[in-house]
């Protein structure tokens, strides 16, 4: 459900109220009116209420009041703040405009609530995880050696990373042919039989990771008495990665536009010809973004994995046999479950900065690749057209 | 018909009806349409076979308890007094608390980005907000147990000091720090946090689509941007919200590697969320299935079962929602 976002952009940026105030001059003579958004009493009033907010909550909540806690002081500040901004802003405008500026503060503050979180996951484990990443045994060596409470500069991750590698790279192969097949077929054929598949495909999207692992542990293990390997593993991950890809790559196929397809057709090729050689080139960077941007989600799903990998501290390089751990399964196992020493908690954390590193690589990958409908070229790709027409 | 087919000169009126018009196809395009719908089917029958599975393997616990199975509190396997009553209810709980949270950041995110982010920031908000939802849950975990619940008991604290009253903050056990710890309401909020990108993306697409005639006409009746928003885009993105909501309750029932770094597990329904406790169905199955004897492993297929069976009816219901509230407004992209 997330690639759709990139695309639609190009769609509604210039369509937001604000483009309608633009003049239509279309001599040079005419000067564009520029709407200020920010004036300065506007900025003054705000910062004012800031300020006047956390001097009262200051007072009534560290001095008067027995209240106590960091997260509930700066609750009552925000309370406190929006009270004085509308009070403020009441003095200065009338009651439409407050009741405006009021709701333009507390939804900008919903975004910048999120920014912090998804800032704040992020570097909380980067900075967690810095000591224990610092030492190359985190990078060469398994966990075979090492015991609860060995330094940091014995052992490390490498077993686990080679199981993420192994595994994602598997279930990628698995997954991907089938939902993108799936997402040509919901595109380009439809009919009866569409309708439920996308349902089907939407509902799975959000579907309880860990029912995959449970579903892969019934199948695989109890059923056809196989044991856990890294091969269950990125089966179980294929299941979860399946209909996030799909539903991206449909709606990726579906802004390819329709002249094309009639262009090609009108040519007298195919459907098949015009599926090929038109429509999946033209929605290739999109396509390999919702590839991209799948493989970023399932290489961080624990719940699928952790029922049907095993757990080990070895090196295994074999998918097909014998328990192959994982990045995310490291996480969980020597976080939370083994007897937690400082020690496995840094290792841990460690973990945790290789695989949101990866994420992060594979997310900046996903950006890259495409991000703009079809057909529109990043900004590199018209520097080299520009340059290939100066030179002829 | 026969006469519709041939064009003959438009002399007679009766005659002009439309022509039925007969599209060949070729073996190739039958061979490749055929195998798109295979992959398509392919699907449903994943879907099925998940369903298939885990009822299979789920027999002997429903032997054993059948309905009993829904209503009984306490997961003793030997003695045959298991059941998912206090898990499911607990789950939904911990549901409910993240969607309290999400709803509105995330409606409101989704009106920030759309409506009144600059174009350029608008875009790295939008990839902002697919990174979110990139985001390993493992990650959110760690943060979950390490950072938000030793900062959060404080908080906890306040509330059921000065909202006690009310029956959910209701706290009965004594003011002790660990006694907050490892809460219901700890896990709705690191679960809030994965239900935020799902409802944001969606809505703010349903947003965006809000008709630029209508915005404009809000503005020409001197409209300003807040009552815009609420005559004009909230009420077009109505059924896209609730649509959002449903889709991001189903990834609250479904979390499973957060709540079990947070809980620790009780069995009995309580719903005052603030004191330390608290169960899921996932959170059963992560940590029990691997230790379970073979009656076990069949009673925790069973809670994946019933788990799976309903968010896979809140999530077709909620795709249905969706779908109905895209379609018509745009019929090429999304």
């Amino acid at each position: 459900m997330v690639t759709q976002d990139a695309q639609s952009v190009a769609a509604t940026t210039g369509t937001g109220p604000e483009g309608t105030g633009t003049t239509a001059g279309s001599q040079a003579a005419e000067r564009k009116v520029r709407i200020v958004r920010v004036s300065p009493e506007g900025a003054a009033t705000l910062l004012g209420a800031a300020l006047g907010a956390l001097a009262l909550v200051w007072v009534l909540y560290e001095r008067v009041l027995p209240f106590s806690g960091v997260l509930g002081f700066w609750l009552c500040w925000y309370v406190a703040f929006l009270l004085l901004y509308a009070g403020m802003a009441r003095i200065q405008w009338d009651r439409r405009d407050v009741v405006n500026k009021a709701t333009t503060v507390g939804l900008a503050t919903a975004g910048i609530l999120v920014l912090l979180v998804v800032v704040g996951t992020d570097l909380y484990t980067l900075v967690r995880g810095a000591p224990a990443v610092f030492h190359v045994s985190f990078f060469t060596q398994s966990l075979a050696f090492a015991g609860p409470d060995s330094p940091l500069d014995i052992g490390g991750v490498a077993h686990a990373a080679v199981g993420t590698l192994e595994q994602i790279f598997l279930g990628t192969l698995l997954a991907v042919p089938l939902a993108v097949t799936t997402a040509v077929f919901l595109s380009e054929v439809g009919g009866a039989l569409a309708r439920p598949v996308r349902i089907i495909v939407e509902a799975m999207t959000a579907l309880p990771d860990i029912i995959a692992g449970l579903f892969v542990y019934a199948l695989f293990i109890l059923t056809l008495g196989l044991q856990k390997s890294g091969l269950a593993a990125a089966l179980a991950i294929a299941v979860t990665m399946l209909p996030i890809i799909a539903r991206a790559s449909e709606v990726v196929l579906r802004l390819v536009p329709g002249t094309l397809r009639e262009a090609s057709l009108a040519l007298g090729s195919s459907q098949w010809r015009t599926v090929w050689n038109v429509v999946l080139p033209t929605a290739r960077p999109g396509l390999a973004t919702a590839i991209v941007l799948g493989m970023a989600r399932g290489i961080g799903e624990t719940a699928p994995v952790l029922v049907v990998s095993g757990l080990t501290k070895e090196f295994n390089f074999n998918p097909l046999s014998g328990p192959q751990v994982s990045l995310p399964l490291f996480i969980y196992n020597y976080a939370h479950i083994e007897g937690v020493t400082q020690q496995y908690v840094a290792r841990a954390f460690g973990a945790g900065v290789a695989l949101v590193v990866v994420v992060l690589v594979l997310f900046w990958i996903a950006r890259r690749l495409g991000g703009s409908t079809p057909g529109e070229l990043t900004r590199q790709q018209r520097r080299r057209l520009a340059r290939q027409g100066a030179r002829t | 018909m026969a006469v519709a087919l041939t064009p003959g000169p438009p002399s007679a009126p009766s005659d002009d009806r439309p022509r039925k018009i007969v599209a060949s196809v070729s073996r190739g395009d039958r061979i490749f349409r055929f195998g798109l719908r295979a992959a398509g089917l392919t699907v449903l029958i994943i879907t099925g076979l998940i369903l298939i599975f885990l009822l299979l393997r789920s027999f002997t616990a429903l032997h054993a308890v059948g309905f009993r199975f829904f209503t009984t509190q306490s997961w003793f396997i030997s003695t045959n007094q298991f059941g998912i009553a206090a898990l499911l209810s607990l789950t939904v709980l911990i549901a409910l608390i993240a969607l309290v949270i999400a709803i509105p950041v995330g409606v409101a995110t989704a009106l920030f980005i759309s409506e009144y982010a600059p174009p350029r920031l608008r875009r790295s908000l939008i990839a902002l907000i697919d990174l979110m939802a990139a985001i390993p849950s493992i990650i959110i975990a760690l943060f979950g147990l390490y950072f938000v619940m030793p900062r959060i008991l404080g908080f906890d604290a306040w509330l059921s000091h000065h909202l006690g009253f009310i029956p959910v903050f209701h706290f009965r056990l004594a003011n002790f720090p660990g006694n907050y710890a490892s809460s219901t309401f700890i896990a709705g909020v690191v679960v809030s946090v994965m239900v935020i990108p799902i409802i944001t993306s969606l809505s703010r697409q349903v947003f965006s689509q809000a008709p630029q005639g209508e915005r404009e006409a809000a503005y020409a009746l001197g409209s300003t941007k807040w009552g815009m928003i609420r005559t004009v885009v909230l009420p077009y993105g109505r059924a896209g919200v609730i649509g959002a909501s449903m889709l991001g309750l189903g990834r609250a029932l479904g979390e499973t590697i957060a709540v079990s770094f947070i809980l620790s597990p009780i069995f009995i329904f309580n719903y005052h969320v603030l004191e330390s406790g608290g169960n899921s169905v996932t959170f059963m199955i992560a940590t029990h299935l691997l230790q379970a004897g073979s009656k076990e492993i069949s009673a925790l297929m069973l809670a994946g079962l019933v788990l799976f069976a309903m968010t896979l009816g809140i999530n077709t219901i909620a795709a249905i929602i969706i779908n109905r509230s895209r379609s018509g407004a745009t019929a090429s992209a999304d």
